[in-house]
Parts: structure tokens; C-alpha cells; sequence
């Protein structure tokens, strides 16, 4: 049975309906004026088609693209270096974060050298990791896993170090082992940390990826734009861009859907 | 009755980088079972880490402090502490919440947890059971607090400000209800407070502490009969003078 809403309950209901309704709209018709516009000024030749390339020739690039085939290879390679990086540093991270947390006579040594790898722009590392791990997939997945692990320890660190005191006091109290308040305390409280880490880390993996990729790929979304911008391709450049876009977008939206999973059990 | 807990000469020095600081000097006292004794004193003067010692927390400097005649080195499962706010573990349910003594001393055997289950029926959380923390009050929550102090039957409970946190009327009923539920399972309590009509309403004797570093200073055995509530007491005649002999002794203190 539908249960009768009061006048003002269905008129809220009805506004804030128009206003998401409103929002959508809009930015959907951003994004039309903005490819519009775009196509015109391209079409005028106000604007240089060759370094600005036009929404029409980009379509057709992307169409050509996953046509061929060729683009899922670059996306599947991609995917792979991202994916294996995220969890790899994901991983490891939270380990050493736990031993760190566990020993205060490491985390008080380690503390300097985790303070300049991250300070440290890890691009730098480039020609040493190429040389250790080859012009190949290894190096570039290292290169995600590097960029990423330092802020999965740095944070989940925090969050582990965080761990409210009252209830520390309250498992010591207990009588319980460091262990035990390992396990039923700080790593349930600090898993709020560590959904927003992992959404850190899908970003952080991107970035890896992409960035070995223009160090030292054959293949890939990073590769096929510096492969683009090298040629004078503008419209490869963006249209791997928008691919690029879609995938980190989808990514995030399974963290988003673990979270859910995750929050909606406690 | 027989004492259940000694303190002798009981001293406590806290080092830190810049300074020593003596919280605890000379005290001695001692608790008979099943008796309710509060502990006054200025803020800041050492009460907690009188109680702190007591549960086995932090090794006194000097002296000792004997639980059933034996001395107490570590935490042990007669005494127990419930803190100034209840530290429920939102991510569990109060169920698991009372159990959560039980598996850190990994006591296995049914009868435990039948007590424990026991306990939450008698004192009016069975239909929260399965709720988590955020979905009940802040009485009923410091009630759930007890009843996991309790679950681990122990025969002395350390109170340290446990009803600061509520707001002024959930707090006299929660002490009616604290009050009630420690009598009726005949356990002994020190109780910690800045509030005096709490400790009036509540003990059998007030210890009255001196400033830092804490000794004894004054000792009152109250007068009123065993069965008046926390709330009756108030009513009683003999409140206010004591409640005055007591602000009293805090001040000259202070
Ligand atoms: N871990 C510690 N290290 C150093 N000094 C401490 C420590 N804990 C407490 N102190 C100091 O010891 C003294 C007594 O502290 P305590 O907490 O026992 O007092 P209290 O009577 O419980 O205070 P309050 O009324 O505020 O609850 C204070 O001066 C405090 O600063
Ligand atoms: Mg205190």
C-alpha cells in the first residue's frame, strides 16, 4: 500500500528531484556545448585542426580503433600493468605499515627514508629501474608499485597509529596480547583508512602505469599517446585520453562498490 | 568481612623526558568484599592512577598492593576496570561487544557466555542484542559497558568517572542502575569521581585524597541504611550535611 506523504514532504520530494534532474542535464549539455563548439570553431578554422585535431576526427579515430582491434591490446596491457601495480602496492603497503606499526624501534629507523621516498618525485628512479628490470612490462609495473606503496604505508600507518586511545587502554585492561588488539582493534577500526586508500591507490596506480609507459613501452594507453603527440597525431592522442579517462573512471567505481560491501557490513 | 584489596604505603613516580612527576605518595587503605568505596580528591591529584595500579596497569614505585593477599604484578581477571566512557567497539554488536573480554582471555566454556547472555537479559538489553552502539542511548550504552566488566565474573570493579559523559538526568539513573546491578551481583567497587553527592549517594565510605601527590587525607564511613537507593539517599537529611563537610575538605585541599 502506498502510505499518503503530506504536502510538504512531496513538495521537498519534488524539488529535490528537479534539482538532480537539473544537475544531470547540465552536464550533459556542458559536454555537447563543449564538443560543439569545438567541432564549429575546428570547422570555421578559427582554431588550427592539426594541433587541436576536432571531436568528429576523434570519434572516428576511437571507432577505427577498437574496429582494428588494436585498442583492446593497449587497454588489456594497460589494465594489467595498472591492476598488478594497485594490488601489489595495495598489499605490501599494509604489511610493512603493520610491521612498522607493531615495532616503534623500526618505525623510528625507517622514518627518515619513508619521509624522502615520498618527497622524492619517483620519475627519478626511471633509468635505474629500466636498467634493473629491462625495457618491459616489469619495469613499468614496478614503476606503479613504487609510486604507489609509499602512500599505502604512509596512510594506512596513520590510520593504524590513530587507533583511539580510551580503547587502547580498554584492551590493555583486557589484559590482551599485542596480537589480539592487532586483530580486534586496530585493523577493524582503521578499515575507513583503508577504503580511502584504496581509492588513493587507484589514482596513484594510474600514474605509474602511464608514466613507465612513456619511459619504455611498445604497447599500452601511455604508449599510444606519446606515439601520438611524437607523429603529430593529436586526435590518437585524444582519444586514448578519453579511453584513459573511462577506464581509471571504472576502476574507481569497483572501489566504490568494495566499499559499499565493506561499510554496509559493519 | 575479610579485606579483598590492600594498598601498603603505596608510592608512584611517572618519568617522562623533562621531569619526574610523583602522582601517588604513602597511601594505604584497604576495601573489605562486597563493599563500595569512593575515591575524592582535587583534580589532576593521582586518582587514576591509583586505580590504574590496582588493575595491574602500571607497577607502583614503592609499596604494594595485595588482591587477596597475593600481590598484583599484571591484569588480572578479579579485578576489572570500567573506564570514563564506555569504548564500545561500533563495529560490533553489543553481544559481541559483552563477549569481547571472554575471547581476549580466551575462555571458551558455554557457562561464560550463558552468564554473559544472562546478564544482558536481566538488565534490560536483550532486545538490543544485535544492535550496534550508534542505535542506543548513552544509558543504556554505559549499561553495556558494565555488563562487559562483568561478563568476566570478577569480584572487584574499578569505576573511573564512568558516568562523566552523560548528560545530568540519564546520569542519576545510570547510577541507580550502576548502583543496583553491583549490589545485586555482590561486587565490591571503587569508584573514582569529581561529583561529592555521587559519591554520597553511592559508597559506603569516601576516601578523601590530598592534592598531587595523592595520600589519604580524610576517611568517612557513611551512616545510611544498606537498602536506601542512590536516589533515597539523596532525600535523607544527613546529604547535605555530609555533602558540606566534604566540599569542605576539597577545598581546603585545592
Ligand atoms: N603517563 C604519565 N606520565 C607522566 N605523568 C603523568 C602520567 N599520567 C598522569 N600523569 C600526571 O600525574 C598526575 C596525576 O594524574 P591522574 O590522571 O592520576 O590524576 P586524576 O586525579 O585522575 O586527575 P583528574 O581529576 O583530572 O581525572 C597528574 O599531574 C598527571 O599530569
Ligand atoms: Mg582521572
Amino acid at each position: 500500500m502506498k502510505t499518503e506523504l503530506s504536502k510538504e514532504r512531496a513538495l521537498y520530494l519534488k524539488e529535490k528531484r528537479n534539482k538532480k534532474i537539473a544537475v544531470n542535464v547540465s552536464r550533459a549539455l556542458l559536454l555537447v556545448v563543449l564538443l560543439g563548439v569545438w567541432e564549429l570553431l575546428a570547422h570555421l578554422g578559427v582554431i588550427d585542426v592539426f594541433l587541436m585535431s576536432k571531436p568528429s576526427q576523434i570519434a572516428v579515430t576511437l571507432y577505427d580503433l577498437f574496429a582494428s582491434g588494436n585498442m583492446l591490446t593497449h587497454v588489456l596491457t594497460t589494465l594489467y600493468e595498472t591492476v598488478a601495480g594497485f594490488l601489489i602496492a595495495t598489499f605490501l603497503g599494509t604489511i610493512i605499515a603493520l610491521a612498522l606499526w607493531w615495532s616503534e624501534t623500526l618505525r623510528k629507523v625507517l622514518e627518515p627514508y619513508i619521509v624522502v621516498l615520498n618527497s622524492l618525485p619517483k620519475i627519478a628512479l626511471g633509468p635505474i629501474i629500466i636498467v634493473w628490470f629491462g625495457a618491459g612490462t616489469k619495469s613499468i609495473i614496478f614503476m606503479a608499485v613504487i609510486i604507489t606503496i609509499i602512500v599505502t604505508v604512509i596512510t594506512m600507518l596513520n590510520g593504524f597509529t590513530e587507533t583511539e586511545k580510551g580503547k587502547l587502554l580498554l584492551m590493555r585492561s583486557l589484559g590482551a596480547s599485542k596480537m589480539q588488539t592487532l586483530v580486534k582493534l586496530v585493523i577493524p577500526s582503521s578499515i575507513p583508512t583503508f577504503i580511502s586508500c584504496l581509492k588513493i591507490n587507484v589514482g596513484m596506480a594510474w600514474i605509474g602505469s602511464i608514466m613507465g609507459e612513456y619511459l619504455v613501452s611498445k604497447q599500452g594507453i601511455g604508449y599510444l599517446i606519446v606515439y601520438g603527440g611524437q607523429v603529430f597525431r593529436l586526435d590518437l592522442v585524444m582519444a586514448s585520453t578519453i579511453v584513459l579517462c573511462a577506464l581509471a573512471g571504472f576502476m574507481y567505481a569497483i572501489v566504490a562498490l568494495i566499499e559499499k560491501r565493506l561499510v554496509n557490513k559493519r | 568481612m575479610r579485606d579483598i584489596l590492600e594498598l601498603e604505603n603505596v608510592s608512584l613516580i611517572y618519568q617522562s623526558e623533562l621531569k619526574e612527576t610523583e602522582a601517588v605518595k604513602d597511601l594505604s587503605f584497604s576495601v573489605k568484599d562486597g563493599e563500595f568505596v569512593s575515591i575524592i580528591g582535587p583534580s589532576g591529584c593521582g586518582k587514576t592512577t591509583v586505580l590504574s595500579m590496582i588493575a595491574g596497569l602500571i607497577p607502583t614505585t614503592k609499596g604494594k598492593i595485595l588482591y587477596k593477599n597475593e600481590q598484583i604484578e599484571k591484569v588480572s581477571s578479579g579485578v576489572s576496570y570500567m573506564l570514563q566512557r564506555d569504548e564500545l567497539f561500533p563495529w560490533r554488536t553489543i553481544e559481541k561487544n559483552v563477549y569481547l573480554p571472554l575471547e581476549i582471555k580466551k575462555i571458551k566454556d558455554a557457562s561464560a557466555y550463558e552468564r554473559a547472555n544472562d546478564l544482558i537479559k536481566k538488565y534490560g538489553l536483550e532486545d538490543f542484542k544485535k544492535a550496534f552502539p550508534h542505535e542506543l542511548s548513552g544509558g543504556m550504552r554505559q549499561r553495556a559497558a558494565l555488563i562487559r566488566t562483568l561478563s568476566t565474573s570478577p569480584d572487584v570493579l574499578l569505576l573511573d568517572e564512568p558516568f562523566s559523559a552523560l548528560d545530568y538526568q540519564t546520569r542519576l539513573s545510570v547510577c541507580n542502575d550502576v548502583y543496583k546491578i553491583i549490589k545485586s551481583e555482590k561486587k565490591t567497587a571503587i569508584l573514582v569521581t569529581h561529583d561529592i553527592s555521587e559519591a554520597i549517594s553511592l559508597s559506603d565510605r569516601i576516601l578523601v585524597l590530598t592534592k598531587r601527590p595523592a595520600t589519604l587525607y580524610k576517611e568517612h564511613v557513611l551512616p545510611f541504611n544498606k537498602r536506601l537507593s542512590p536516589l533515597k539517599r539523596r532525600e535523607q537529611k544527613e546529604f547535605p550535611i555530609l555533602f558540606d563537610v566534604l566540599w569542605r575538605e576539597l577545598n581546603d585541599e585545592n
